[in-house]
C-alpha cells in the first residue's frame, strides 16, 4: 500500500493512558497502511459532505447571502443596526446563560444517571433507561403544555414560583436533554475496564478519588462529546423556551424566525444567522480542543462491564431516582393524565376519538403515524448511512497538526445543523432547490432529508467515541499480520460499530419520530407526520381535541420508548473483536 | 423550532367595504394576468397555511373531477406562506393560495404574488368580505377574534362580566386578562389591531399601557393562553378573560365572548403570478367557494364560511356569539403599518 497509511495514527494516542509502552513501532511504514490510503477515507467522506453542502450549506449561504444584498449592492447597513440594537446583545446574553445552565444541570445529573443506568444491573433496568430517553424526542409544544400545567400557580408545582423563571426554563431543557449524556456517557461507561479503577482501588485510592483521577478523565471524550450536543440542543431550543419563559425571555432562534417569517427582514435575519453561527462555532471549537486534549485510547471491554447496585452506589441511586421520578416522569405523568381526562371523568374516550371519522380529519391519527414511520425507516436510513461514513473518517487521527484541524474542522462542519435555525434552513431550500434537476420543494423526500440532517449528528456523536476508542493497536496488529484495508474494517470496527450502531438507529428513528421544526416547513396537509397533527389538534378550541392531543402525544411518547428499547435490546452486546 | 401561530384560524382580516378603490397598479400586471392564455398543466400545487383542513372524500373529490394530481403544500403559519410566497415571486411554489388573512391582504397584493381572478361562484352577499377593489383576493372564511369571559368564574365570584375594551382597565378586573403576543399569533395580531381600530393609532400605545399597568399576561399563541391559562378551557388556569374566537363558546359552553371586543379577520384564496397551472389554480378557489366546503369549514377549520346561506353546526347556532359590528381597520393600513405597530407593541409591552 502506501507509506502515509500510518502518519495516521499517532503514537501519543496508541499508548494506554500514555503510561504503557508501545508495543509495536509505528513508524516502520513496511506493513499495509491500516485502513487504506487517504484517497479510501476521502471517498467515504464524499458522499456526506455532498449531501450536507447540497441539503445545508448552500441553503443557508443563498439565503443569508440575500441579507447583505441590498438593492443590488452588497451593503451591511442591514446587520450594523442589528449588531447596535441594546435588544439583540440581551437576546444573545440570555441565549448564552439559558444554555450554559441548561448544560451544567445535564451533565451534573446525567453522569451519575449514565452511572446507574448503564453501569450497574438492578431489576426495572431497561424500563428506566427507555423512560429516561423519552423526553429527548417528544414535541416542544407538548412538553411546554405539559410544564405549563405543572408550573401554574393551580399546577402541582405551583408554590414554587417556576412560572416564566429562568429555572423553569433550565429544568426544561434539562428534562429534554438528560439522556443525551445518559447515552452517551453510558455507552463508553458500560464498556470501561474496570481494572485500571481496581487497581487504583488496591493502590489505596477512596471512591472519590478514583473517580476524580481514572474513571472521569475516561469518560471525558464522551462527557465533552454530550456537552457540546446538549449546549447545542439548548442554544437552539425555542418553542420550550417560549411557552415557559412568558415574554422576558427570548433566544437568537426565536427572533430568526420572527424577523424571518413574519416580517421578511433578511438583513436582520442574515446577521442574527451569523451570529448564531458565530456562538454555535465557538463552543464546537471549544468543545472539540477539550475532547481532543482528553482523547486517548480507552481499553474497552468485549462485553458490558456492569455489576449489581451496592450500599455505596446510593447517593449516585438516590439522585437518578429523584430526577427521573421528579423531573421525567412527572411531567409525563401529567400528560398521560390529561390523555384519559374527559368530560365525563377519566375513561378513553380520547383514544377512542384517535381513530377518528374521516370527516373531522384530512387523515386519521394512525394514518399519521402511518406516516411518521415510512418518514422515520427514511430518515434513519439516510442518517445512519452517511453517520457511519463520517464517523469513521473521524475516527482516524491524523499524526499531522493540518491533518488534524482538518479533521477537527469536519466534526465541526457535521455539528453545524444542529445549531442554525430550521427556519433558514426551510427558507434557504426555497430559492436553492426550486429547479431541475433538483427542484424537490414540494417533495416528500424534503422531509427524511431534512431529518436526517438533524439527526445525522446525533449518529456521528454516538458512534464517535466507541470508535475512537478503538485501540489503534489491534489496527496495527491486524495490519501487521497481514490483513487488507478491507479486512481491518470488516474484523476490527465494524463489531464496535456495530455495538454504537443500535442506539444510533434507535436515535436517528426516535429523532425522527419526534422532530417539528423542519418538518413543519416542509410537511404537506395530506401526509403530515404525527407531531404535525398533534400540533394541529393542540392549536384547535375545545376538550375534545385537546384531550386527542394529549393521547396522540402518549401514544408518540410510547412509541419512542419502544424504538429507543427495542434498539437497545437488538444491539449486538455478545460481539467479541479480541 | 416550533414557534409558530398557534390558531386554527390563523388570519385576520376585515371586511372593509370600499376601504380601497380598485387601483390597477396593486396586482402583477405579468402576462400571467392575460385573461386569453390562462396555463394549465396536469398537476396542481395549493399552498395553504398549516391549519389547512378538508374532509378527505372532498378533497379527492376535486381531484378526480378535474383530473389534476393535487399537491398541497403547507410551510407554516400565514406571516410563513406569504413571505415565502413573497421569495419565491420568480419562480412560485405553487398555483394557488389559500389562508392569506387581511393584515397580510396588503403586503401579498403589493408584491405582486397573485393575479387578477373574478370567481363566478363568489356567493351573494360575500363581495363585503372583499379584501380590496381588485381582484387579486377571493374572501373564502372569516371569523371574529373577541375577549372571552369564563362566565362560570364570574357567577362563583360574583363579578360582572366586562362588556368592552374599556372595561378591562377597571380595577375588579386586574390580573384577569391573557392575551397572545401579536409578533408570534394571528388573533393576537387580531386584537392588536382591534384595539388601533377603537383607539386609533395615537392612543392603542397608551391604551396597552394601561391595560399592561392592569396586569395582562401575554401569552406566545392561542394554545398557551386558551388551554394552558385560561380558566375556562380544559387547562383549568388562573384567568378567566383571554383573547379568543366568537365561536370558541361553541367549544367550551361556559364561556361567552365579549362582542364588542371584536376584530373580524377574512381568510383569502389567490391565483398566483406566474402559476404553471392557472385553470387548475381558478378551479380551486371555485372549489372553496363551493357549497360543500362552505359547509365543512366551521367544524374542519373552525370559520365562518363567507357564503351566508350555508347552515352552522348546532352548536355554532346555540353558543357562538353574533358580532354586528366589528371594529375595522382598513386593509391597506393594516398591511401598510402592521409592523410598526407590533415593533411598537413589543416595545411598550415586553420591553
Amino acid at each position: 500500500m502506501n507509506q502515509n497509511g500510518d502518519r495516521y495514527f499517532s503514537v501519543r494516542q496508541a499508548s494506554l493512558n500514555g503510561k504503557v509502552p508501545v508495543p509495536f513501532s509505528f513508524r516502520s511504514g513496511g506493513h499495509h497502511g491500516v485502513g487504506g490510503s487517504p484517497w479510501a477515507w476521502a471517498a467515504a467522506a464524499a458522499l456526506p459532505i455532498a449531501f450536507l453542502a447540497v441539503f445545508f450549506v448552500w441553503p443557508v449561504t443563498a439565503l443569508v447571502a440575500r441579507g447583505f444584498v441590498v438593492d443590488g449592492r452588497w451593503s451591511l447597513a442591514g446587520v450594523q443596526e442589528v449588531l447596535a440594537a441594546p435588544r439583540t446583545w440581551r437576546i444573545l446574553t440570555q441565549t448564552f446563560a439559558q444554555a450554559v445552565l441548561g448544560t451544567l444541570g445535564s451533565v451534573l445529573l446525567g453522569v451519575p444517571g449514565a452511572y446507574v443506568l448503564y453501569r450497574c444491573t438492578f431489576p426495572g433496568r431497561r424500563l428506566a433507561r427507555a423512560v429516561a430517553s423519552v423526553p429527548f424526542v417528544l414535541p416542544t409544544v407538548v412538553v411546554g403544555v405539559a410544564f405549563s400545567a405543572l408550573f401554574a400557580p393551580s399546577g402541582a408545582l405551583g408554590g414554587l414560583g417556576l412560572q416564566e423563571s429562568l429555572a423553569g426554563i433550565v429544568i426544561a431543557l434539562v428534562f429534554f436533554n438528560y439522556s443525551v449524556v445518559v447515552r452517551t456517557v453510558g455507552a463508553l461507561w458500560s464498556r470501561l475496564d474496570p481494572r485500571a479503577e481496581d487497581a487504583a482501588r488496591t493502590l489505596g485510592a477512596g471512591r472519590i478519588r478514583v473517580l476524580a483521577t481514572v474513571t472521569l478523565p475516561a469518560l471525558a471524550p464522551a462527557i465533552a462529546s454530550a456537552a457540546a450536543l446538549v449546549f447545542l440542543f439548548c442554544a437552539s431550543a425555542f418553542g420550550v423556551v417560549l411557552v415557559l419563559g412568558g415574554q422576558s425571555y427570548g433566544t437568537i432562534e426565536t427572533e430568526i424566525w420572527y424577523q424571518t417569517t413574519q416580517l421578511l427582514d433578511l438583513p436582520a435575519a442574515a446577521a442574527l444567522s451569523m451570529l448564531q453561527l458565530l456562538v454555535v462555532s465557538v463552543s464546537l471549537i471549544l468543545a472539540g480542543a477539550a475532547r481532543t486534549r482528553q482523547e486517548r485510547a480507552l481499553r474497552l471491554s468485549g462485553n458490558p462491564v456492569e455489576r449489581p447496585l451496592r450500599g455505596s452506589d446510593l447517593p449516585a441511586v438516590l439522585l437518578t431516582g429523584t430526577v427521573v421520578l421528579g423531573l421525567l416522569v412527572a411531567p409525563m405523568v401529567s400528560l398521560v393524565w390529561r390523555s384519559f381526562a374527559t368530560a365525563d371523568g377519566l375513561g378513553l374516550a380520547n383514544y377512542v376519538a384517535l381513530s377518528g371519522d374521516a370527516g373531522q380529519f384530512t387523515v386519521s391519527v394512525w394514518q399519521a403515524l402511518a406516516n411518521s414511520l415510512a418518514t422515520g425507516l427514511a430518515a434513519t436510513g439516510i442518517a445512519v448511512g452517511l453517520g457511519l461514513g463520517v464517523s469513521y473518517v473521524l475516527s482516524r487521527r491524523p499524526a499531522s497538526v493540518p491533518g488534524r484541524r482538518v479533521m477537527r474542522t469536519v466534526d465541526a462542519v457535521f455539528m453545524l445543523p444542529l445549531g442554525v435555525s430550521a427556519v433558514t434552513v426551510g427558507f434557504g431550500f426555497l430559492i436553492t432547490l426550486n429547479r431541475p434537476p433538483l427542484d424537490l420543494r414540494s417533495s416528500w423526500l424534503l422531509i427524511p432529508i431534512a431529518q436526517a440532517m438533524v439527526a445525522l449528528p446525533l449518529v456521528v456523536r454516538t458512534l464517535l467515541p466507541t470508535l475512537r476508542a478503538i485501540d489503534p493497536r489491534l489496527h496495527e496488529a491486524a495490519a501487521t499480520l497481514g490483513a487488507g484495508p478491507g479486512r481491518v474494517v470488516a474484523t476490527i470496527d465494524a463489531p464496535f460499530a456495530l455495538r454504537g450502531l443500535g442506539l444510533a438507529v434507535g436515535f436517528a428513528f426516535a429523532t425522527s419520530l419526534g422532530e417539528f421544526g423542519a418538518t413543519s416547513f416542509l410537511a404537506r396537509p395530506d401526509r403530515p407526520t404525527l407531531p404535525v397533527v398533534i400540533f394541529q389538534l393542540i392549536g384547535r378550541p375545545g376538550a375534545e381535541n385537546f384531550g386527542m392531543a394529549m393521547a396522540a402525544s402518549v401514544l408518540l411518547a410510547v412509541l419512542t420508548a419502544l424504538v429507543m428499547g427495542l434498539a437497545e435490546w437488538i444491539g449486538p452486546r455478545q460481539v467479541n473483536p479480541w | 423550532m416550533s414557534i409558530r401561530r398557534s390558531l386554527v384560524a390563523v388570519a385576520a382580516a376585515l371586511a372593509l367595504a370600499g376601504c380601497a378603490g380598485p387601483t390597477a397598479s396593486t396586482g402583477s400586471p405579468s402576462a400571467a394576468d392575460t385573461p386569453s392564455a390562462p396555463t394549465e398543466s396536469k398537476t396542481l400545487t395549493v399552498v395553504t397555511h398549516d391549519s389547512f383542513a378538508l374532509d378527505k372524500a372532498t378533497l379527492a373529490a376535486f381531484a378526480s373531477e378535474t383530473g389534476y394530481e393535487v399537491k398541497y403544500v403547507s410551510p407554516g403559519d400565514v406571516g410563513t406562506v406569504v413571505n415565502q410566497l413573497i421569495l419565491t415571486k420568480d419562480a412560485p411554489m405553487g398555483d394557488v393560495v389559500y389562508g392569506i388573512d387581511n393584515t397580510f391582504a396588503g403586503r401579498a397584493i403589493d408584491a405582486g404574488i397573485l393575479s387578477q381572478y373574478a370567481s363566478p361562484d363568489l356567493p351573494k352577499g360575500a363581495e363585503a368580505y372583499a379584501a380590496d377593489g381588485s381582484n387579486s383576493l377571493t374572501p373564502i372564511d372569516y371569523g371574529d377574534v373577541c375577549v372571552n369571559a369564563d362566565t362560570t368564574w364570574f357567577t362563583d365570584k360574583g363579578v360582572a362580566v366586562p362588556q368592552t375594551l374599556d372595561d378591562l382597565l377597571k380595577p375588579e378586573y386586574k390580573d384577569l386578562l391573557v392575551v397572545e403576543n401579536p409578533a408570534t399569533s394571528s388573533p393576537g395580531m387580531a386584537f392588536l389591531a382591534a384595539t388601533v381600530g377603537a383607539k386609533g393609532e395615537d392612543g392603542y400605545l397608551d391604551y396597552w399601557k394601561a391595560l399592561k399597568a392592569n396586569g395582562v399576561k401575554v401569552a406566545k399563541g392561542w394554545t398557551e393562553a386558551y388551554t394552558v391559562a385560561f380558566s375556562g378551557s380544559s387547562g383549568k388556569g388562573d384567568r378567566p378573560l383571554v383573547v379568543s374566537y366568537s365561536s370558541s363558546p361553541a367549544y367550551e359552553h361556559a364561556t361567552q365572548a365579549l362582542t364588542q371586543t371584536c376584530f373580524r379577520q377574512v381568510e383569502y384564496a389567490g391565483v398566483l403570478a406566474g402559476a404553471q397551472n392557472e385553470v387548475g389554480a381558478r378551479k380551486f378557489v371555485d372549489f372553496l367557494l363551493s357549497k360543500d366546503v362552505q359547509a365543512q369549514i366551521p367544524e374542519q377549520m373552525y370559520m365562518d364560511p363567507v357564503d351566508p346561506d350555508v347552515t352552522l353546526p348546532a352548536d355554532w347556532a346555540t353558543y357562538a356569539a353574533v358580532v354586528t359590528d366589528p371594529i375595522e381597520v382598513p386593509t391597506a393600513e393594516l398591511g401598510a403599518n402592521r409592523d410598526a405597530w407590533i415593533k411598537a407593541w413589543t416595545a411598550a409591552v415586553i420591553g
